[in-house]
């Protein structure tokens, strides 16, 4: 859409153009690199806050940590994947009694923030680990996202598909659930996946609720330390981990949107704005 | 009742949230015009400043920068007052998802329409004031408001960081009142929900409304 906006640019141009990105990328540069001397000055990147790194205990606590995040992760992607086609199932049912309610009960669950219902989890039911209540808050919340997903990808598909399966004698139940449902979540899979990583980035709120994983673990571990000398090093290397799995997972979720071609990827890019924060 | 008679406790951490969502969206949503200018410009290295930035916030989770501007700052002896530090974080966070949501907006204008504005003479700045950004506006508002919903729910996180608002009473209501502690959450959320739920009616109406005129 750029070069629409306005004509080729010629020699002058692409040179004044070059000339304005080197200055800025100059000015960036030495952005970054008065914050890496202000560091050095500081002491940050020296040796004696790094060598806890040579202690495989110290990998084995923060990669414990890890393993805690994307085992919370991973059980609570399969259960709010199973949640959301629950969620659109009953969203979509042809009973009013049923409709209703789960419609209101979906706006509360998506208007509400998942800290608060991990919390709820875990005092309203005594007996509840943190871990579950951290689990089972992600299901839900995520479960209603993905079954709103889920029925908007129904809704888009043409009618021609159900009434097919009507008419070869398919009950409605079914109908869904091997005609409709397989295409939706084809189509619907960016923006899922997108939820995944959203999913994957709210594991961190378990630190709020006293879940020990990896936050915790590092914040333990620098009080174990030493704070004030360690926590800046191990922050990085939790900020690295998250970054690393993160950044895969939405490298995976935008090959799939550009696969999916061009009419979805546009849904994507507004749906995902609305789930991704 | 317990939602009732903590009113006013209520009232105070519900004005701290909207103080929190306020100030952010204040702040955040300059910053990701900013960011959303530079990641369209035709100078690369601003673009590539921009991507990055990006990539970064999107993908760390909001914790780690409540973190980051609670602990790892005051160690770098940049010691700041809480609920400065709790806005500089929801910021830092938010801004780029504004930013995507206004870049979506203005690639979501057909490329007919700035051709059409070239093609009958226009200047970049005349296509640019008058075809495709009161165009783009029109489809900015709804993802605008969906990331400020986002940033509603994600003022909760504030709370775990010595900041009083509505997650935090929850909790403070909650050890007063232990045998009330269901009322007490649904109360929480009840608050929640009267700010998001008027955003989320707006932004369907918006795009209903968007949808029609095209």
């Amino acid at each position: 859409m750029t070069s629409v906006l306005y004509d080729v640019p010629g020699p002058k141009a692409k040179v004044r153009a070059r000339v304005i990105s080197w200055i800025t990328g100059i000015v960036v540069l030495a952005l970054l690199a008065y914050t890496g001397l202000t560091l050095w000055q500081k002491g940050m990147w020296d040796p004696t806050r790094w060598d806890i790194f040579n202690d495989p205990l110290v990998w084995a606590v923060l990669l414990h940590g890890l393993v805690v995040v994307l085992q919370s992760a991973l059980v609570a992607t399969v259960l709010a994947l199973l949640l959301g086609m629950v969620f659109a199932l009953l969203r979509m049912s042809s009973h009013r009694v049923i409709r209703i309610p789960t419609t209101i009960g979906l706006e509360f669950f998506r208007g509400m923030p998942v800290l608060l219902m991990m919390l709820f989890i875990l005092l309203a039911f005594p007996g509840v680990s943190a871990f579950w209540a951290v689990v089972s808050a992600l299901a839900v919340y995520n479960g209603a996202i993905i079954g709103e997903a889920l029925r908007s990808g129904v809704v888009a598909l043409p009618k021609g598909q159900r009434e097919a399966g009507l008419a070869i004698g398919l009950r409605p139940l079914q109908a869904r659930l091997q005609i409709e449902f397989p295409q939706a979540f084809r189509n619907m899979l960016p923006i899922i996946v997108a939820q995944i990583v959203v999913l994957l980035k709210d594991t961190a709120l378990g630190y709020i609720v006293g879940q020990v994983a990896l936050i915790r673990e590092g914040e333990l571990l620098a009080e174990f330390v030493g704070r004030q000398q360690y926590f800046f090093s191990i922050f990085l290397v939790m900020l690295a981990m998250y970054l690393a799995i993160n950044l895969t997972i939405s490298t995976i979720a935008r090959q799939l949107a550009k696969r999916r071609g061009f009419t979805v990827s546009k849904v994507v890019a507004d749906e995902s704005m609305s789930a991704a924060t | 009742m317990v939602i009732f008679d903590n009113l006013p406790l209520y009232l105070e951490a519900f004005l701290q949230t909207l103080a929190l969502l306020l100030l952010t969206i204040v702040l955040a949503l300059p910053l990701g015009a900013v960011i959303a200018a530079m990641r369209i410009s035709p100078i690369g290295s601003l673009r590539a400043t921009a991507t990055v930035y990006t990539e970064i916030l999107r993908n760390t989770p909001l914790v780690l920068v409540f973190i980051f501007c609670f602990v790892v700052l005051p160690i770098l002896g940049v010691i700041l007052p809480f609920m400065f530090s709790a806005v500089l974080a929801l910021t830092l966070y938010t801004a780029p998802f504004f930013a995507e949501a206004i870049r979506s907006g203005i690639n979501g204008v057909p490329v007919g329409q700035a051709e059409a504005a070239r093609s009958i003479g226009m200047t970049f700045g005349q296509t640019v004031t008058l075809v495709v950004l009161p165009q783009a506006i029109r489809s900015v508002i709804p993802p605008i408001i969906n990331v400020m919903i986002a940033l509603t729910k994600n003022t909760s996180i504030a709370g775990g960081f010595f900041i009083f608002e509505l997650f935090n009473s929850g909790r403070r209501l909650v050890n007063e009142n232990g045998d009330q502690v269901i009322l007490v959450l649904v109360g929480v959320a009840a608050f929640y929900l009267l700010i998001t739920i008027p955003l989320g009616q707006l932004a369907d109406f918006l795009e209903r409304r968007v949808v029609i005129r095209r």
